[in-house]
Formats: structure tokens, sequence, C-alpha cells
């Protein structure tokens, strides 16, 4: 079976040499870097805030602040690790205020009563795809990780969606690589459960919602 | 190999972060158990499909808005070439 590898490799040299014209004051060479990235920040703003308001105030503030603290990035990671890293803390800080009655954190316990272990082992098939058009699919999909708890789907955009390393989403969220790797697990696993749910309704014919 | 080992290291088997032997033990457990097979290869789509949805793509019109928004006060403080005012 094939493996699923990161999509996302940029060329580190590149991206250094581009922040290291934005520290000397070059504002074209951060100009650049907001183009490269700003995609990536407002797509996982999108998907911790699930607003699209507060992502637009995300990317804004996420590059600010990175312009703002340029000169205390030591160069020890990407430049791009470091800016998610600013972006998801946003992110979480506007969640937690729209949401001040839930307790929102990366490192919130989430039930463990093997809530990974599968109970729906039928395959999907037809494939999706081919099942759903594209709105209805990416519908599907929007609500489905939006029911992720916050430290899963975060781990799993950044991972799965952006291409993260495990050891770069690890620095990015400040957790451990065991416990990015357990958080994917699960957030995959939860995921498929939830979405083989889905695929089977309407597989056998019951595709009311 | 019983399906929870197998479902302890499916993260690092679709990774391809395994050492060979242990990625030949969960192929073997592949070959004879179908709910493991159909479990790793609905993750592996489940993690396709969401790389390949698009979700919240960015729309050019708002990217504009927004970079044109940060690059105006990025460079407020240190502007070089600014017009003179009438």
């Amino acid at each position: 079976m094939s493996t699923i590898q990161p999509n996302i490799e940029q060329p580190v040299s590149e991206e250094m040499a581009l922040v290291r014209r934005a520290k000397r004051g070059d504002d074209q060479a951060f100009e650049e870097l907001v183009r490269r990235y700003d995609r990536n920040v407002f797509r996982i703003a999108q998907h911790i805030t699930q607003n699209r308001e507060d992502a637009e105030d995300v990317v804004q503030e996420a590059f600010l602040k990175a312009y703002g603290n340029l000169a205390k990035f030591q160069e020890q990671s990407k430049f791009y690790t470091w800016l998610v890293r600013i972006a998801v803390n946003e992110a979480l800080m506007k969640l937690r205020r729209r949401k001040p009655e839930r307790t929102v954190s990366l490192d919130e316990e989430v039930k463990t009563e093997d809530d990974s272990l599968p109970r729906e082992v039928a395959d999907w098939s037809p494939n999706p795809e081919q099942m759903y058009n594209q709105s209805e699919l990416r519908d599907i999909l929007t609500r489905t990780i939006q029911g992720l708890p916050t430290g899963f789907r975060t781990v799993f955009v950044l991972r799965d969606v952006e291409g993260l390393s495990t050891e770069e989403t690890a620095q990015a969220l400040e957790l451990s690589i065991p416990a990015v790797k357990s958080r994917l697990l699960r957030a995959r696993l939860q995921l498929r459960e939830r979405l083989s749910r889905f695929f089977q309704k309407r597989a056998s014919g019951d595709g009311d919602q | 190999m019983k399906c929870s080992e197998f479902l302890k290291e499916l993260t690092n088997y679709l990774d391809g972060a395994l050492d060979a032997r242990t990625k030949s033990e969960l192929d073997d457990h592949l070959a004879w158990c179908h709910n493991c097979y159909v479990v790793c290869d609905t993750t592996r789509k489940t993690i396709e499909i969401y790389r390949d949805s698009e979700l919240y793509e960015l729309p050019d019109d708002l990217r504009v808005r927004l970079r044109s928004a940060i690059m105006s006060k990025c460079c407020s403080g240190h502007k070089k070439s600014d017009p003179p005012s009438s």
C-alpha cells in the first residue's frame, strides 16, 4: 500500500535569503514572504477558528507580528514553521474569545475510551469523489473536520493538509513528537470513522442528513 | 500481530516512517486481515481527500486586500519614498 508523503518542500536557503533581506529592511522581500505563505496561513486560521472574519484577522495579525519580531527570529527553524506557530497562537486566541465557555487548548484531554478503535470497516465504494459533486463533498469535509477537538484538528491540518513534517508540527505547536503522533493517529482515525459513516449512509441509499 | 498493534503503527506505516522489519510485519498482517486493510485504505483516502479538497482557499480579491493592508502597516514605520504631502 502506498505511503503518504508531505506535499510541501520549500528550499530553505531561498526562504532564508528573503528573511535576511527583510530583516535588513527590504519590504519587498517581506512582501514576497507574505505572497508565499498567505494562503497557508489563511487555511490554517480558518480550520482553527472556523470563522472567515477571524481567519482574515489572523492572517494580518500573524504577518504583522512576524514583521515586528523578525529581529528575534533566530533562524533555528524554517521561517514558515515560525510563522505557523505565530498564526496558530493568534487563531487559538480568537477561538478562546469566541468560545469562552469552552476551554480551548492544544493540550486538552479528549475522551480516551477507545475513541480511535474503528467501528465501521466497510470500504468506500464507489469513491466519494464519484458520489458527490465538489461542493457537496467540500461541505461534508468541512462539517466533519469541524467536529474534531481543536487539538486534533490543528495537528491534522498542519501535518496532513499543509504538509509539515512531524518535527515541524511539533515545533510549531510546542508539542513533543510522541504527542503529535498520538494526536495525528487519533485525528486520522476519527475523521475516517466519521466519513465512513457518512459515505456508507449515502452508498446504502440512506442519504438523509 | 494483533489488530490493536497494527493500529498503533498505522500513522507510521502510512507516513513511511517504519524500519523494514516492522513494515514487513504490518504488510503480513494486512495480507490476511481484511478489516485492517480497509481501515488502512480508507484512512489513506481520508488524508488524500482532505489534502486535495482545497477547503478554505483564499480568494484572489481578498488576498490582494489583505496583502495590501499588511504591507501598508508594515511599511508605515519606515517609508523612504513617501510622496510629499500637499
